[in-house]
């Protein structure tokens, strides 16, 4: 992997590309990487995803502790690897044991030895040098070294000891590590900017080719969270990606962004294609027709809409106006409304397609931003134009 | 009549056929999957057309609960409404309500049956339901018949038949749209040979574009049944498409198309795809199976699919029952499979060599040579040789 910063804006906001051996093309940051559950994303079959926007839907976010659930690290390793065995050859796939969706830091029992995770096969520990078996079985592009991650409302001794162990644990994978594949240091410590700091200075002396910030989407505020983000970035050196889970929603998006962060995950776009919200805000923030708003769009927040609502019932019209996505380019929301009331799975997987075309669309407009310098700009409209959004459903309501 | 069907090569009895609709020209033999609610097991439209369906089913009574077949009429029909381009057939809607509610009742008036909305008792006539269908718009539309279990005997048999008879005529008159869709009557009549033949000759009076062999696959003997096939293929007119209704194992297909039908429809496919099995030349593949876990082997090595082209037994084991995407992707496969037979028993009739194709067909699935004694008395009447894929002892057995 390689990686290299174009262009900043307004301080700690960057643009750059990441190339992958595998993968001719340069994929542009920040950007986002697609979840998956087993490698594939959850609706999408394979034959659909190339109408996904190439290259930028070519990054891949993978859990290994999902294939625990029938697959031995040594059927993997002779399938030939991830990609041979998901028939993804130019994908790049990152390995990230923490999906926020099935397998879920269990903090109280982790221990010294390892972390723990529950996941649908029941609660896991999983030591250091079984987390490096399965990743020398999967060969991702990219992995992040296991981490103990802790929700913010632990105590102070044990947000210290979560700092302590990831950083051994990070020793003790790199010592594992087999050849290929780029490391990303896992970077924790909470909502606490000292144990941040620690953390992040730890692990920058490492010799490794990233960086996975963890727990985050944890507890914290909103509010708190870009004086920890900078705080850790600041150390970090500027060469180096930096990969975060747990920042979904668009302002959450931004915030990371304006802190240098590079790739996010998008379990975001998970929840509302499970829920059947469709999203639907102008990827710059901006709606023209902000005086046109009316009564009528109920089943909206006007970032995202319904499609369960019965005004969709007989509309006709696609999700999004102009939008090129699968779905928009062939279907209604009156079918989509009829696939989720009859609980037919094509319904997620239509949505799901709309959602991470459009949402991969406003990480362009990020990086458009970025690139022309106006990235501070377009964060202040974006979250100006969300707040006039939401007061004017305020006055309708 | 809203179709063309030219016999474009026959082997005795069976033949491959183009047959023209409204919305495609569709070769058969022909399987039709199921898309009850107006969709097949999450997969998109152009992944159907991929695997090359030529006709989808739809089921008239879910679709008039849900979305009813008003809004369907309201945005164009059912081919607009789901992004359809190619063929569709609905059925009548009674046989979901006779199988899934259990308060249906048939009287002379139609089936009545409890509102599973409501629970208020209500109508379903002949008139209504090719009402619905003409406001669904399938190219093709089933005549509401009384619809009794093939394993129940005795007069009630005589009865539905000639209900099925009456019915007919109240379902011609109310069809409103002839020259767009075709409306197929549905020979009833039992196990009996005597009712399926008045049935037959009942319904051949009535010159419709297509006829269906209905009331099989419902437990009844496996000799039974390829007789009641046997007997209504040879009665039914050459120039003219026959479906036999819910038959789906590939065997099955086989057998029916040796006798001289043509068109299939059947839940199997994707039904059985949800359980986690596969069809594959040799029969069915269970991919829950233990042994799956660690078999790096496509599903079907033989299988041209994107499935069996991109993934491992032991990979698609991982998924199966616990994620959508295993459904999703044996499905595919499973459909891409039953296509792959349709497409076989054409061409392999139209070149000359269908004898060569079922003993082929005979022999993956029964490697033992074990064939069971029905398939041989059908091929028998179908003038098909199979003792090449036959052992000697159950050949003597004939
Ligand atoms: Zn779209
Ligand atoms: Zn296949």
């Amino acid at each position: 992997m390689k990686f290299a910063v174009k262009a900043w804006s307004n301080g700690s906001a960057r643009a750059g590309v990441v190339q992958l051996g595998n993968f001719p093309h340069p994929i542009e940051t920040p950007c986002l990487l697609l979840s998956t559950r087993k490698g594939l994303p959850f609706f999408i079959s394979p034959d659909l995803l190339p109408s996904l926007p190439s290259p930028d839907s070519h990054l891949l976010q993978v859990c290994p502790l999902h294939f625990l659930e029938g697959l031995s690290p040594k059927t993997i390793s002779n399938s030939g690897g991830l990609h041979q065995m998901l028939g993804l050859h130019d994908y790049g796939l990152a390995a990230v044991t923490r999906d926020s969706i099935q397998c879920l830091p269990e903090y109280n029992s982790t221990n010294k030895v390892g972390a723990s995770f529950e996941t649908p096969c029941g609660r896991l520990l999983i030591k250091p040098v079984e987390y490096m078996e399965l990743i020398s079985s999967m060969r991702p592009n990219i992995w992040a070294t296991l981490a103990d991650e802790v929700p913010t409302w632990v105590s102070d001794k044990r947000n210290r000891t979560s700092v302590d162990r990831t950083v051994r644990w990070l020793d003790d994978c790199i010592a594992l590590s087999p050849a290929g594949g780029a490391v990303f240091g896992a970077i924790v410590g909470g909502s606490n900017v000292e144990e941040r700091r620690r953390c992040a200075q730890e692990v920058a002396k490492r010799n490794v080719s990233g960086y996975w910030i963890g727990g985050f989407g944890l507890g914290e505020s909103r509010d708190e969270r870009p004086a920890l983000l900078n705080t850790i970035t600041d150390i970090l050196p500027e060469e180096k990606p930096r990969l975060i889970c747990g920042l979904g929603l668009p302002e959450e998006v931004l915030q990371g962004v304006a802190s240098g962060i590079d790739l996010f995950d998008s379990v975001y776009i998970y929840h509302l294609t499970l829920g059947g919200f469709a999203l639907t805000f102008p990827l710059n923030g901006v709606d023209e027709n902000e005086s046109n708003f009316q009564l009528s769009d109920i089943g909206s927040d006007r970032t995202k809409i319904n499609l369960r609502a019965t005004v969709y019932r007989k509309d006709t019209s696609p999700i999004v106006e102009g939008c090129c996505c699968y779905t928009c380019q062939n279907h209604t929301k009156a079918y989509i409304n009829h696939l989720l009331n009859v609980h037919e799975m094509l319904a997620q997987t239509l949505i799901e397609i709309h959602n991470t075309h459009h949402y991969l669309g406003f990480f362009r407009a990020i990086r458009e931003a970025i690139k022309s310098g106006n990235f501070e700009q377009f964060h202040r409209q974006f979250i100006e134009g969300r707040r006039n959004c939401v007061a004017v459903a305020a006055v309708h309501a | 009549m809203a179709l063309r069907f030219e016999i474009l090569g026959r082997f005795n009895r069976a033949r491959a056929a183009q047959l023209t609709l409204p919305h495609f020209v569709c070769q058969t033999p022909l399987f039709m999957p199921v898309g009850t609610q107006g969709t097949i097991k999450g997969l998109a439209t152009n992944q159907l057309e991929e695997i090359g369906c030529q006709i989808i089913l739809g089921n008239t009574y879910h679709l008039a609960l849900r979305p009813t077949s008003e809004l369907i009429d309201e945005l164009g029909g059912l081919h607009q409404f789901m992004n359809w381009p190619r063929a569709l057939l609905t059925d009548s809607g009674g046989f979901q309500m006779v199988s899934l509610l259990h308060l249906a009742d048939i009287t002379e008036k139609g089936v009545t049956f409890q509102s599973p909305v409501d629970g208020k008792p209500m109508l379903l006539t002949p008139e209504e339901s090719i009402q619905i269908q003409n406001r669904i718009g399938a190219d093709i539309i089933m005549a509401l018949d009384d619809v009794v279990k093939t394993t129940i005997t005795g007069p009630r048999i005589e009865e539905a038949m000639y209900r099925t008879l009456r019915w007919i005529d109240r379902c011609i008159a109310a069809h409103k749209r002839p020259h767009e869709q075709n409306l197929f009557g549905i020979v009833q009549g039992g196990l009996d040979p005597v009712l399926r033949d008045i049935c037959v000759r009942g319904l051949v009076d009535r010159n419709l574009p297509g006829y269906a062999i209905g009331g099989l696959a419902g437990g009844e003997s496996k000799d039974s049944f390829w007789r009641v096939v046997a007997q209504c293929t040879a009665a039914l007119p050459e120039d003219k498409p026959r479906y036999v209704m819910g038959v789906g194992y590939p065997l099955d297909i086989v057998v029916c198309s040796a006798l001289g039908a043509d068109m299939y429809d059947c839940v199997y496919p994707t039904r059985t795809a949800r359980f986690g099995t596969a069809l594959v030349p040799e029969g069915v593949l269970k991919l829950k199976h233990n042994a799956m876990a660690d078999d790096t082997r496509p599903i079907d090595p033989t299988c041209a699919c994107m499935v069996c082209r991109t993934y491992s037994r032991a990979y698609i084991h991982c998924l199966v029952t616990k994620d959508a995407m295993g459904s999703q992707l044996l499905s595919y496969h499973n459909l891409y499979y039953m296509m792959k037979l349709s497409r076989d028993l054409h061409t392999s009739i139209i070149e000359g060599r269908f004898p060569e194709f079922v003993c082929n067909f005979l022999r993956m699935m029964f490697p033992k040579g074990d064939v069971p004694e029905w398939v041989c008395n059908a091929m028998e009447v179908a003038g098909i040789d199979i003792s090449s894929c036959c052992s000697p002892l159950s050949s003597s057995q004939d």
